[in-house]
């Protein structure tokens, strides 16, 4: 058989129905032999996929969409009808086309996602640079990566340093700056510098192939209303056969019963879900956001009541330097000393002074002499010939200083949760340095965000002590916090919130909380890109550390049940009024067709409608 | 048993994802299949010793749909 392409069918079928239309006209609306040549023609143009459709699947007793209209059309010509039948399969072919079209926009964030990922890589082979696909990177191969392309594996940087655009994977558009050690992830791009990385992990298993693959699998994850709809559709296609045939039998009106065959397709119902959902995954793919699948987007949408990790969610999870209080010198000789003598120290709250002092650019380039660290107390240290301290009451203690002139400031500092660390010579205390887990920047938006999308109650679990716990969530203004708990503990407090405040979401950093990820209604992992644990066991993921796009999380999820009801509805509506103007005659064969095709694509446009949807609250 | 996924033209009515799914179900050697409608994919688990992916493949084109790849 000779091969059309659909364009080419649709261009085809164009010329013929307007021409049958014309010569219908001219001839008085006669059907003269020449008119029903056309409109037969038109038919079989545009009918034979249909017709061929509807055949092929009978063979495995399927009875589609296809179906229906062949069995309309073939009643149409037998009773005469040509002009309907001409117009039914020309519409028909139209709506497919452009439903195509539209479905394809509409899926496009997800197919825009695919189209970052990288095309080349190069890497050194004996010596010499080569450049290769990125599936035959080898773990372990030393990749170059020059401004203005993609980074093709995850890896470690060996050399070099750039500021990258890890959009991809975090949907954070800011370049953020990377050097020695530091992971890299595929599917990033350089914007200035040059790298050599060293590949971890290459193709399918690059922390990029596997969102795309898990966005690919979720979009078709299918919501509940969904898989009710499907359910709806395998019985309900059959049963409108079985109806035209006692309509007929009733009114012995052979048009009324094919119009009701053509009319009943429920195109814009069974596609209804689908559409909204692809839309909203999408544009959360596109933001960093991964929802997997329709059910979790429906169950987002619901959520009363919000526990929180503390730890590496709410908090950096790193601790800095919150105040310095010196007595014999200003605060920054006191940093300053204080980095000095840490400059050895692994501690994290050696690190976390070395960090403040660097921030404010004292010159730390001095090294301490014989720093000797005290387990469990602090370390000493000798500068410019003279002793120092650095540590707690202990340290102070055993070293004969009398520290009860501080104690004051010490019990006020650990009443809110700090650490103050001393710092002093053979004689007294010179300062205190005080240091906590710093809360993120946006955590005090992103709660004020959750409270204008109505969540009810917001809760902060943690291992931590009861006053760290009590620190943050009075600054946060939290409306309970459960401190001291194991990862047993969590869970329990979690069932007792379920009970209270119906459905719980958990949001954690996944490593440490993945119990409470999994039995909680919905598990959310924030930073999740690179964490593997997180990015399995969560049903959203927050690519980025960005904790504010929860509340964008959770709008976006809105906005999608919201679209997916409105199709619904709409789908319900369209299809009881044209049931109706059937069964009153004032709806034909060709009209309802033309109106159900129209239905469809209305759906799919507002569908689309969800691609454009961004965080307002976040911005107000 | 192996796992093949078929890469589809884009899917446009969801009763497609019915009449694929259906022809599967009664084709021998496919232990397990999966339409993803939005993906635009067919996942066919199958006995190779049976039918081959190629096969598998014609009678999905033989229902009117155009296989772009397989993987």
């Amino acid at each position: 058989m000779l091969k059309i392409t659909k364009g080419r069918r649709m261009i085809l079928g164009g010329i013929l129905v307007v021409l049958s239309f014309i010569s219908h006209r001219l001839s008085g609306m006669e059907y003269t032999p020449v008119v029903i040549t056309l409109m037969l023609a038109t038919t079989i143009v545009a009918g034979t996929p249909i017709f061929r459709n509807a055949f092929q699947a009978a063979r495995y007793r399927i009875i589609g969409i296809d179906a229906l209209v062949t069995i309309a059309v073939t009643g149409a010509v037998i009773i005469g009808e040509f002009w309907e039948a001409a117009a039914v399969t020309f519409l028909f072919m139209l709506g497919d086309y452009l439903e195509s079209r539209t479905l394809e926009k509409t899926r496009s964030s997800i197919k825009s996602l695919l189209d970052l990922a990288p095309d080349i890589a190069r890497v050194r082979r004996d010596g010499k640079e080569v450049e290769i696909s990125p599936d035959e990177v080898i773990q372990g191969d030393i990749v170059i990566v020059r401004p203005g392309e993609k980074i093709s594996v995850d890896g470690t940087i060996i050399e070099g340093n750039a500021h990258i655009n890890q959009a991809a994977i975090t949907g954070e558009s800011l370049p953020v700056s990377k050097s020695g050690d530091d992971t890299v992830f595929s599917g990033t791009i350089i914007e200035s510098g040059y790298l050599l990385i060293r590949a971890d992990k290459v193709g399918d298993d690059t922390t990029f192939a596997r969102i795309l693959q898990m966005v690919e699998e979720a979009q078709d994850k299918k919501a509940k209303t969904q898989k009710f709809l499907e359910r709806f559709s395998r019985y309900y296609t059959p049963g409108i056969i079985v109806l035209s045939i006692l309509l007929f039998l009733i009114t012995k009106d052979l048009v009324l019963s094919l119009t009701l065959l053509v009319i009943a397709c429920p195109g814009a119902l069974v596609i209804s879900t689908p559409v909204s959902i692809v839309a909203g995954i999408g544009n959360g793919a596109r933001n960093g956001v991964l929802v997997k699948g329709g059910e979790i987007m429906e169950k987002l949408g619901t959520v009363k009541a919000l526990a929180f990790d503390k730890t590496g969610t709410l908090t950096i999870g790193k601790p800095g330097v919150t105040k310095v209080k010196a007595y014999t010198m200003s605060e920054e000789e006191l940093l300053r000393l204080a980095a000095i003598g840490e400059s050895y120290s692994e501690h994290p709250l050696g690190r976390a002074i070395i960090q403040k002092a660097e921030e404010l650019n004292l010159d730390i380039n001095v090294v301490p002499e014989d720093a000797e660290i005290i387990m469990g107390q602090g370390l000493t240290f000798y500068f410019e010939g003279k002793k120092y301290l650095i540590g707690n009451r202990k340290l102070f203690q055993n070293a004969g200083i009398d520290t009860t002139e501080y104690e004051e400031h010490l019990q006020a500092e650990e009443e809110q949760g700090q650490t103050a660390v001393m710092v002093g010579d053979e004689e007294r205390v010179l300062g205190i340095i005080s240091l906590a887990d710093i809360v993120r920047e946006d955590a005090k938006k992103m709660i004020a965000d959750l409270r204008a999308v109505g969540i009810r109650h917001i809760a902060m679990l943690t291992g931590d002590n009861k006053l760290a716990a009590k620190a943050i969530a009075d600054k946060l203004g939290l409306d309970a916090n459960y401190a001291e708990l194991l990862p047993e503990d969590k869970v329990r407090i979690l069932g007792e919130l379920q009970e209270k405040y119906g459905r719980v979401a958990m949001i954690g950093d996944g490593i440490n909380d993945a119990p409470a990820l999994a039995s909680a209604d919905l598990g959310i992992a924030i930073g999740g890109a690179g964490t593997d644990v997180a990015m399995e066991t969560a049903d959203v993921v927050l690519m980025s550390a960005e904790i504010k796009k929860l509340a964008y999380a959770i709008g976006l999820s809105r906005a999608t049940v919201r679209n997916m009801k409105q199709n619904i509805y709409f789908a319900i509506a369209v299809a009881g009024i044209l049931l109706a103007g059937v069964l009153v005659k004032t709806v034909n064969l060709s009209i309802g067709m033309l109106i159900h095709e129209l239905s469809v694509l209305l759906v799919i446009i507002n569908a689309a409608r969800l691609l454009r949807y961004k965080a307002r609250s976040s911005n107000r | 048993m192996t796992t093949k996924t078929f890469q589809m033209e884009t899917l446009t009515c969801p009763s497609c994802v019915a009449k694929i799914e259906g022809m599967l179900k009664r084709t021998k050697g496919v232990e397990e299949s999966e339409v993803l409608f939005n993906a635009s994919k067919v996942k066919v688990t199958f006995d190779e010793s049976v039918i081959s992916a190629e096969t598998i493949q014609e009678n999905i084109e033989k229902l009117g749909f155009e296989v772009l790849g397989v993987k």
